[in-house]
């Protein structure tokens, strides 16, 4: 019982996994993305036409990573080459995004995923780490989309915290100008990595129409791109604490269901609070650390301009 | 940058202010025409169909005013915030839990009509005012991120209406239908010229705020606060107890907006009732540079988008999601356009840079 809860909880996580990872990378670079929901859409619809009309997955994903990062590209645009006002910025590309996938969304309306895709996307057991008591069952007897997310929040982790460009991004996110000053390409490296990030949540979406659902169905997101954005202080800008609220707050998601089925009778709407309080616990007790690289990037959501230094 | 320099401009005469945001908005007009055109519909058509269903009569007009209303008053609190760099993106929890007050109160209590309507509103203001000064007094005692803090308030004040309209406050007489029993007719704002009385409070809280915030200490105050703690701090400020009271009257104008839309227009409490008024508002309450009378034009003018986009689905059966795609269009120019407000791009010859 609580097994079969737990691997529906890492099924339910996943699309934050993707999201999280994107938006912390996001606002390494300096800039916090409130788009996260927008493109989790974009990348949501784009995925499912892509897949309905190729029934090939690895074309579906590409398509949604694409559609999401083309929605940060925007974002990317206005906020870094324009200097407009981030938070603005990304409440518009939510509206966009969500716009956009309603709009195409409504000729495969409550259509299916292809039989092959689904059949792609069946739990997979790895060798040997899934004969593991317990942690296999629950990791690594999960698809392959899940898998792919593991592999991001290791890539992520090496990438920001063991290499050069890594070392460079977090720089940017720290000071602008100082990292201007050390001859790091400010603005490249924050539209590559605003990007990057946009693409993570366009697959986080895909997640959502193609593995979770797979039917596409209205206001499929459905706010999990807001409880990616409060994850990213929850995992204090971290990929793997990142997993862990992810996995976290999947449960969380899901524990309503779970109750009712063992007949314990509390109100959906009451217990659909509960990531969202969790979040506001999450984001008082962040308050309270004080280590510095637990803390938000210095010069996130400034924009930088050369000739203001 | 090799050939473009980019400058930033002191002061931008108010005349070449105006211009850039009329070329921003023609420039957005157009690309959503070719947006629309690449839809199958035609643009001219959708955009004369969308003035004439705003403005085209004096009904329509009316609607027009009444969605103009929610957004004039819910931006005058998101601009009190904003002005203090104090990010309330919970504007949309701050509305449903007015409202929630005012329903309490227009339900269960029995007054008579101008007696009801003032304890709904007062009582909606109060809500509306905790419903930020929980996240205010977290941010000023601790620093805790308000974007986030806000952002869940919201979440949660939709979910709360949402189990009480489904659950304990369900109207038995709705033959199973999952309303609340609609309000009193005591509980209901009246009409002045052919629409609620709405617009009139959103004009004279336009004026008051406009007051307050460029003509009275509390107001100068909130805008150091804004702009360097710091310096509120040198100058001896008490910024907690400033960031408290204007949370408080930035939730309290939310709030009084929840009570107008349960009043006047849902005559009920329902979760649908916040209609993204709280996060549109912040997108107008930074469009009009957070200044209150330029808030009331720049929510009229979204009004009209919003009035004129509900119209063309029923006439031209342009599906709601165009709609949405051209009013983020619209945003997305005039967003981009601050840019040139606030800088100088001039063109250089190649090789005559220097540096």
């Amino acid at each position: 019982m609580l097994l079969n809860f737990l691997v529906a909880a890492v099924v339910a996580g996943t699309p934050l996994i993707f999201a999280t990872l994107g938006e912390i990378i996001t606002e390494k670079a300096g800039n916090t993305n409130l788009g996260v929901e927008g493109m989790m859409f974009m990348g949501a619809i784009i995925g499912f036409i892509v897949g309905q009309q190729t029934n090939n997955a690895i074309l579906a994903m590409i398509g949604a990573g694409i559609a999401g990062g083309v929605g940060a590209l925007l974002y990317a645009f206005l906020t870094v080459s324009l200097r407009a006002n981030q938070i603005v910025c990304g409440l518009t590309l939510t509206i966009f995004g969500k716009g956009f996938s309603s709009f195409l969304g409504q000729k495969v309306m409550g259509t299916l995923v292809p039989a092959s895709i689904q059949q792609f996307f069946v739990p997979r057991p790895i060798p040997v780490l899934s004969s593991i008591p317990y942690i296999g069952k629950i990791f690594f007897n999960q698809d392959i989309f899940v898998y792919i997310g593991y592999l991001l929040i290791i890539g992520a982790t090496v990438y920001l915290f063991r290499t050069k460009p890594g070392l460079n991004l977090r720089a940017v996110g720290e000071s602008a100008a100082s990292a201007d000053a050390s001859g790091i390409n400010v603005t490249l490296y924050k539209y590559i990595h605003i990007i990057l990030g946009g693409a993570l949540c366009g697959l986080g979406g895909a997640y959502m129409s193609l593995v979770t659902v797979p039917v596409w169905q209205e206001n499929i997101i459905a706010g999990r791109g807001w409880i990616a954005v409060a994850l990213v202080i929850f995992a204090s800008w971290h990929p793997v604490k990142a997993l862990i609220g992810s996995l976290l707050f999947g449960g969380l998601s899901i524990v309503g269901f779970r109750l009712q089925s063992m007949g314990i009778h509390v109100s959906q709407y009451l217990i659909d609070m509960l990531p969202y309080l969790a979040t506001i616990v999450i984001v008082i007790i962040s308050t309270r650390k004080n280590k510095k690289e637990d803390m938000a990037p210095a010069d996130l959501g400034n924009a930088y301009f050369r000739e203001e230094r | 940058m090799s050939f473009l320099k980019i400058t930033k401009r002191e002061d931008t005469p108010r005349q070449k202010a105006i211009l850039i945001r009329i070329i921003s908005v023609v420039l957005s007009l157009i690309f959503a025409g070719l947006v629309i055109a690449v839809l199958g519909y035609n643009p001219l058509e959708v955009f004369s169909s969308m003035v004439s269903g705003a403005l085209g009569s004096a009904s329509r007009l009316r609607q027009t005013v009444t969605k103009a209303v929610p957004l004039i008053i819910t931006s005058l609190g998101i601009l009190v915030a904003f002005k203090m760099k104090f990010w309330n993106i919970g504007g949309e929890g701050q509305i449903m839990m007015g409202a929630f007050a005012a329903a309490s109160v227009a339900l269960f209590v029995d007054l008579p009509q101008p007696l009801m309507l003032l304890c709904m509103a007062a009582a909606a203001m109060i809500a509306g005012g905790i419903w930020a000064f929980i996240p205010a007094i977290f941010k000023a005692k601790m620093g805790t991120n308000e974007t986030i803090f806000t952002l869940m308030l919201n979440y949660i004040a939709i979910k709360f209406v949402t189990y009480l309209q489904f659950g304990p406050w369900k109207d038995p007489n709705s033959q199973g239908f999952p309303k609340i029993a609609d309000f009193p007719k005591s509980a209901v704002l009246p009409s002045i010229g052919g629409m609620h009385m709405g617009w009139i409070i959103a004009l004279v809280l336009v004026i008051l705020v406009y007051i307050l915030m460029n003509h009275t200490k509390k107001g100068f105050e909130i805008s150091v606060v804004g702009e360097s703690v710091q310096t509120a701090k040198y100058a001896g400020m008490p910024i907690s107890r400033i960031i408290i009271l204007s949370m408080l009257l930035s939730g309290g104008l939310c709030g009084l907006t929840g009570m107008i839309q349960a009043s006047a227009v849902e005559k009920t409490l329902s979760s649908a009732l916040s209609a993204n008024y709280g996060f549109t508002a912040i997108t107008t309450t930074w469009l009009s540079g957070l200044n209150a009378i330029a808030a009331l034009f720049v929510c009229s003018a979204f009004a009209i988008l919003v009035q004129g986009s509900s119209y063309i689905q029923i006439s031209m059966s342009v599906p709601a999601a165009v709609a949405d795609m051209i009013q983020a269009i619209i945003l997305f120019f005039v967003l981009g356009s601050e840019f040139f407000l606030q800088y100088k791009v001039s063109f250089h010859k190649h090789g005559k840079e220097a540096k």
